[in-house]
């Protein structure tokens, strides 16, 4: 789909071994598959079904979303940060796109 | 038809909310039905109540269409003992999977906030399974108002 746009929110650095909370969103209907649009049909389920967040290539947090997760699905984690790096975030689509962002994090 | 401005946004509220809630129609799951999904997600295990898990919900959802809930394991987060997941279920609901949480050490503490939708006044429930083996659960009441207008 066009026009999704991740939106993630992360410390610009940290210091070495603290927790830090991830915020992040990306605007998407979650389109569930079971309401009827305005020819009595049902509208096709179309739904984020998996986020991830890497850091420096190791996994940190990963979720499976289903239908029951609302529009424009925002999810906030927490990290712990021992070296400066990247955070590579990941939404997979139903349909197949993958809508990605990356944010570098330096240590104080 | 000669409608006042409050009885136009009340009746356009109505709508909104009739759509949005749709699904509420159609069949919902069942308290069983979560019962055997948490059986299956803890292993045959018998999940203890409360203990280190704790799951935030709103009292009352005046929109059960996003419904801010938050789950949190105290847990030391450490290479041979951490969380590896917390599953959420709403009973009442067409599908009571919610959301599966996956957790590493790496993670520093297993909490996480998200934005669900409720088709109706029903109980949530979230299970924790850690790298131990524990599985701990925690169940909350949300009441929602379904449809604007006080109804």
């Amino acid at each position: 789909m066009d026009n999704i746009k991740p939106r993630v929110k992360v410390p610009k650095s940290a210091s070495a071994g603290e927790i830090i909370t991830i915020k992040t969103l990306i605007n998407h209907p979650m389109e569930s598959g079971l309401r009827k649009g305005k020819d009595g049909n049902l509208i096709p389920r179309q739904i984020i079904n998996k986020f991830t967040c890497e850091f420096n290539g190791k996994p940190v947090f990963s979720c499976e979303l289903e239908p029951a997760i609302s529009a424009n699905p925002y999810i906030e984690f927490s990290a712990k940060v021992n070296e400066a790096g990247t955070f590579k975030f990941s939404w997979l689509d139903d349909d197949g796109s993958v809508y990605e962002t990356e944010n570098k994090i330096a240590i104080k | 038809m000669n409608l006042t401005r409050r009885q136009m946004l009340c009746a356009s509220v109505g709508a909104a909310a009739a759509g949005v809630f749709g699904f509420s129609l159609s069949a919902s799951a069942t308290p069983e039905a979560t019962a055997e999904s948490i059986k299956n997600f803890a292993g045959g295990k018998e999940p203890a109540m409360g203990g280190d898990l704790t799951l935030t919900t709103p009292e009352i959802a005046e929109n059960g269409n996003t419904v801010p809930i938050e789950v949190s394991v105290a847990s030391p987060m450490t290479d041979d003992d951490y969380v590896e997941s917390v599953v959420i279920y709403a009973e009442g609901n067409p599908n009571p999977d919610v959301a599966v949480f996956h957790f590493t050490p790496m993670s520093g503490a297993a909490e996480a906030k998200t934005r669900m939708r409720l088709a109706k006044t029903q109980n949530v429930v979230a299970v924790a399974k850690t790298s131990k083996g524990q599985v701990f659960m925690d169940k909350k009441e949300v009441k929602v108002t379904i449809g604007g207008c006080g109804g």
